[in-house]
């Protein structure tokens, strides 16, 4: 198993889950806010919408669908996506 | 087709013609105004959206300290979507070098009652947290300005339809006839529009005086409070910017979005609209020598346009050299957003008759020699 942070909570997954997939088991679903400020979250799950997009190891506005988790990542949602 | 009547045909619905719709109509004129494209589209779309004061020379002073005045006077009307910000300008200086230039820039404003503030080494790290580590200092203008200029070019022109102004897009202006003491504009349509004063606001393609000067610009994806003021290096003015034939400068502006807008770059003698991937990447380079953790965000759009390039770098406001019935609002380069409202105040006061509030003379057509003029 893999161990990440997901907004400070610890969460368990299978080697090659996605973040996208991690955040959503630790009860997460807004993950970024739209321009208005709207919640937004996976739609696509393949990487073209942008709509999944979290802050990783500090990094902001990476597709959580796409990524991979590792251990000891840590993933803040919609922090630095506010509009 | 039949020919449409109007006091004034405005060919151009960028920012500059969008304003002089605007005043013209005010001032109670029959305005018609003709776009080839969409309103704000062009050059428009395609600069940053600075409203600065600058001092290169006496008269770009007096054009666009007047002009920002009249914005400011809008500030309260314009609509969210304009995303006016009142982020002010940051000058960065490299070196002592460019501090001294720092200090000439700041006794020209203050001298002419702008606010501007010399900021050392640690005041511009605390300003901009993402600048470089090491700069010698800058300058704070605060009171320069930022805007969504395509959205403020079509609030305009919203507001001279209000005030009785038609618009047309997706038509060009074919040719202009004003032989007969009243001007005919043929349109692409077949159209004709028959108009007392023509307004030529066509930036780059106005047939008179000015060069094409093509600008990239690059967009980032939204990282809120990366980048707090529009932020211009120094050596735009002493190198960067000088006589080449291609050049970038650092400029960087945080959006209303969060999102961080990074120019800029220069080329003359270049019709290919399309993106240069290598001065982009030059651009981009230049962006992340000041700002480190540029590098670490994502671009998700770059685009150009053309600007209108003058001898002087200063614009054509006034009657043409080569026929008298058409009004040049031209050859605004790296200004028009900001100079727009001034150059539609301009005209406005010539055609009506009135002093205008700042001497157009240093602007008009006619301080070039007529064999200067092309076509």
């Amino acid at each position: 198993m893999v161990e990440i942070l997901v907004n400070g909570k610890v969460v368990r997954v299978a080697p090659g889950t996605t973040v996208a997939a991690a955040v959503l088991i630790a009860g997460e679903e807004r993950f970024r806010h739209s321009v208005r400020g709207e919640p937004r979250g996976p739609l696509c799950g393949m990487g073209i919408c942008f709509e999944c997009c979290v802050t990783i190891d500090g990094r902001p506005n990476l597709r959580s669908c796409q990524m991979p988790c590792r251990d000891g990542m840590e993933v803040v949602t919609a922090v630095f996506n506010e509009g | 087709m039949s020919v449409r009547i109007a006091d004034v045909a405005v060919v151009g619905g960028g920012i500059v013609g969008a304003a002089c719709a605007d005043a013209f109509s005010a001032d109670g004129l029959s305005v018609e105004l003709i776009e080839a494209g969409i309103v704000g589209g062009g050059a428009s779309a395609a600069g940053m959206g600075h409203l600065t004061v600058m001092d290169d020379s006496e008269a770009q002073f007096a054009l666009t300290s007047f002009s920002l005045r009249l914005w400011k006077r809008l500030e309260t009307a314009l609509p969210a979507e304009v995303e006016y910000s009142r982020c002010g300008t940051l000058w960065v200086a490299a070196d002592d070098e460019e501090m001294a230039e720092v200090e000439r820039k700041r006794q020209f404003y203050t001298l002419r009652g702008v606010t501007a503030e010399t900021l050392d080494a640690r005041q511009v790290a605390e300003a901009e947290p993402n600048l470089r580590p090491g700069l010698a200092g800058g300058l704070l203008v605060p009171g320069d300005r930022v805007i969504y200029a395509p959205c403020a070019a079509a609030w305009l022109v919203k507001r001279a339809i209000a005030g009785g102004a038609r618009v047309r897009t997706g038509v060009r202006a074919v040719s202009t006839d004003a032989s007969m003491g009243a001007g005919m504009v043929t349109l692409s349509d077949g159209g004709r529009v028959s108009a007392k004063h023509i307004v030529d606001a066509t930036g780059a393609a106005s047939p008179d005086l000015v060069r094409p000067r093509k600008g990239h610009l690059a967009i980032t994806d939204r990282y809120a409070g990366f980048v707090r003021h529009q932020v211009v290096e120094l050596g735009y003015l002493k190198s960067a910017h000088g006589h080449d034939i291609e050049s970038v400068a650092f400029n960087v502006q945080p959006r209303a979005t969060g999102q961080v807008l990074i120019g800029s770059s220069r080329q003359y003698g270049i019709g290919d609209s399309r993106v240069d991937a290598h001065l982009l990447a030059r651009m981009l380079r230049r962006a992340v020598e000041y700002m480190p953790r540029i590098a670490t965000l994502s671009v998700v759009r770059a685009w150009t346009g053309f600007r209108a390039a003058t001898p002087d770098s200063l614009p054509l406001i006034g009657p043409s050299p080569r026929n008298g019935q058409v009004l040049l609002a031209t050859g605004h380069e790296g200004l028009g957003i900001t100079t727009s409202l001034g150059t539609a105040r301009l005209l406005a006061d010539w055609v009506a008759g009135r002093k205008p509030p700042i001497p157009i003379e240093p602007y008009l057509p006619t301080r070039f020699p007529a064999e200067v003029h092309r076509g």
